[in-house]
């Protein structure tokens, strides 16, 4: 079974349908992509899995756990997490804090120290900042906190929503090697990305979101050579 | 110079109970984004308790009653009349809580009457302070407001129940990712306003032993100007709005030139504040980042 089933799942804001009944699957060590234009609900999909926003129909299961109902603090001690969009970090609290909050939702802190210490080797620029203000650090940075603060409650699997967004191309290629890397230490990945070229090179499978539904799946590669995705999202 | 320390000493300790219900006004604010226009109220409510149970003659059980009843007052208002408005427009959720202050002041009228009860809750007399006779119970006000305010701001910085009404003040969907129950967040949030109110009807209590259905309204009204003075969501800024709101008051009322105008300087305070920094003192802009 897969670890993520997503079963005609639609969403509505208001009388507007954002999601049209969308049905997808992650399993366990992939990393899966949605790609798809602004507007096309990657968004929508994302926080309406992880319980942001309400669900109008349709169901999720979420490693045995039917989680159609669960509210988001709940999902998330089941071992899902979100990297939102635009990171969201506490701004306030210092990037120490901040991966504090991260295990807030772990009950046995004796690993605590072990897990921070793998963060702050994994991304060594909050080791040299772990005491300033949030608010204060680059986009880049603050990217690597909000990956870090994720990872720090042990996700199975791990959601991110647009992590190369307004970043440097250099950190961009940085980002995705991070997300290899997490992958590869065993957390399960769902990603969503305008970048459809680095995400599809990365990804095990992906889907194309278009108008609130999915219109193409495959794998990354069979993607990266669709004609259609070539022409709407990979500039030709 | 006498005139000025017992001045002072009463500023500090009316400003000490401003404060104390400013906390509960910007907590509030904060957590829920909402304001809590029935917060003043809760402090009439206290009041009330205590007098019920002054009944037996004693004080602690009189205000351990006071504070269990209001924590358990205000988790229920807001599960009742707030929660379902959550995601509502603001609007809605100000006229449902000006309704509940109604309620609460036409309830306290209904089963007390509407003429003053009078209850002395402990009469701890004055003392001599650097040679001048001072209220012991404006003493005892200062000192307990002085405790709760340090053990409130460790309890938000050093706790980890702290930093999840941080994390849920500042980003609700975010706090969320962390597996912060944001629902249990607003209602401890009540829980300590509530408890903060009622000793606030204590020490008016302590001051003037009198009570009527509207002892919280104007209460209300100068702790909500000093949370929006300190700039409202803002935990230390409601202390200094309080405590400043506090000593202008009773410097203002020793002027006998100025005194029948009191209420008007305070609130033009809140003005000229608004007009110069709209965000009070400590208030926050947001910065935006990418």
């Amino acid at each position: 079974m897969a670890m993520l089933e997503v079963n005609n799942l639609q969403v509505y804001y208001g009388v507007i349908c954002a999601l049209k009944g969308i049905s997808f699957e992650v399993n366990q060590g992939e990393i899966v992509t949605l790609i798809g234009a602004n507007g096309a609900g990657k968004t929508t999909t994302m926080q309406s899995v992880v319980g942001l926003i309400p669900k109008r129909g349709g169901s999720v299961t979420f490693d045995g756990h039917d989680i159609t109902q669960t509210p988001c603090h709940k999902i998330v001690r089941l071992g899902m997490t979100q990297v939102p969009e635009g990171r969201r970090i506490f701004q306030e609290l210092t990037v120490y804090e901040n991966l504090l909050m991260g295990a807030y939702s772990i009950k046995d802190q004796s690993g605590f120290r072990n897990d921070l210490d793998a963060i702050y080797t994994r991304f060594p620029r909050l080791a040299e900042r772990k005491n300033q203000i949030a608010g204060t650090l680059s986009g880049g940075e603050q990217q690597m906190l909000a990956m870090g603060r994720a990872i720090m409650s042990h996700p199975k699997l791990l959601m991110l929503d647009e992590p190369s967004m307004g970043l440097s191309p250099l950190l961009v290629d940085q980002v995705f090697e991070i997300i290899k890397d997490i992958n590869k230490d065993g957390t399960t990945i769902l990603l969503v990305e305008q970048n459809a070229g680095k995400s599809l090179a990365i990804s095990d499978r992906a889907y194309v979101l278009e108008n609130g539904s999915i219109v193409l799946s495959g794998t990354g590669a069979e993607l990266a050579a669709s004609e259609m995705v070539r022409q709407a999202y990979l500039g030709g | 110079m006498e005139l000025i320390l017992s001045t002072l000493i009463n500023g500090l300790s009316l400003g000490g109970i401003y404060a104390m219900i400013a906390l509960g006004y910007t907590m509030v604010y904060g957590i829920a984004k909402m304001l809590n226009f029935a917060h003043g109220d809760i402090i009439m409510v206290g009041g009330y308790v205590i007098y019920v149970f002054m009944a037996f003659h004693n004080p602690l059980l009189a205000i351990l009653m006071a504070v269990v009843f209001c924590v358990l007052l205000g988790i229920t208002i807001e599960k009742v009349a707030y929660k379902p408005l959550r995601g509502a427009s603001p609007l809605a959720v100000l006229i449902t809580a000006i309704g509940v202050s109604y309620l609460l002041q036409s309830l306290a009228q209904i089963i007390f009457g509407s003429a003053n009860k009078m209850v002395t809750v402990y009469d701890f007399g004055s003392v001599k302070f650097l040679g001048v006779p001072v209220q012991v119970s404006a003493l005892v006000t200062l000192a307990v407001t002085v405790v709760v305010m340090v053990a409130l701001t460790l309890f938000v910085k050093c706790t980890r129940l702290g930093r999840a009404m941080i994390a849920v003040s500042e980003d609700k969907g975010a706090a969320q990712l962390m597996g912060i129950n944001v629902d249990g967040i607003i209602t401890i949030t009540f829980a300590i306003g509530s408890a903060l109110a009622a000793l606030a009807g204590l020490f008016y209590l302590l001051k003037a032993p009198s009570i009527s259905s509207t002892l919280g309204a104007m209460p209300g009204i100068k702790a909500f100007t000093a949370a929006v003075i300190g700039g409202i969501g803002s935990i230390p800024g409601a202390m200094l709005g309080g405590i400043l709101l506090g000593v202008v008051e009773s410097i203002s009322y020793k002027i006998t030139a100025i005194a029948p105008y009191t209420d008007a300087i305070e609130f033009s305070i809140l003005i000229i504040i608004l007009l110069v920094r709209p965000t009070g003192f400590l208030g926050k802009k947001r910065r935006e980042k990418v």
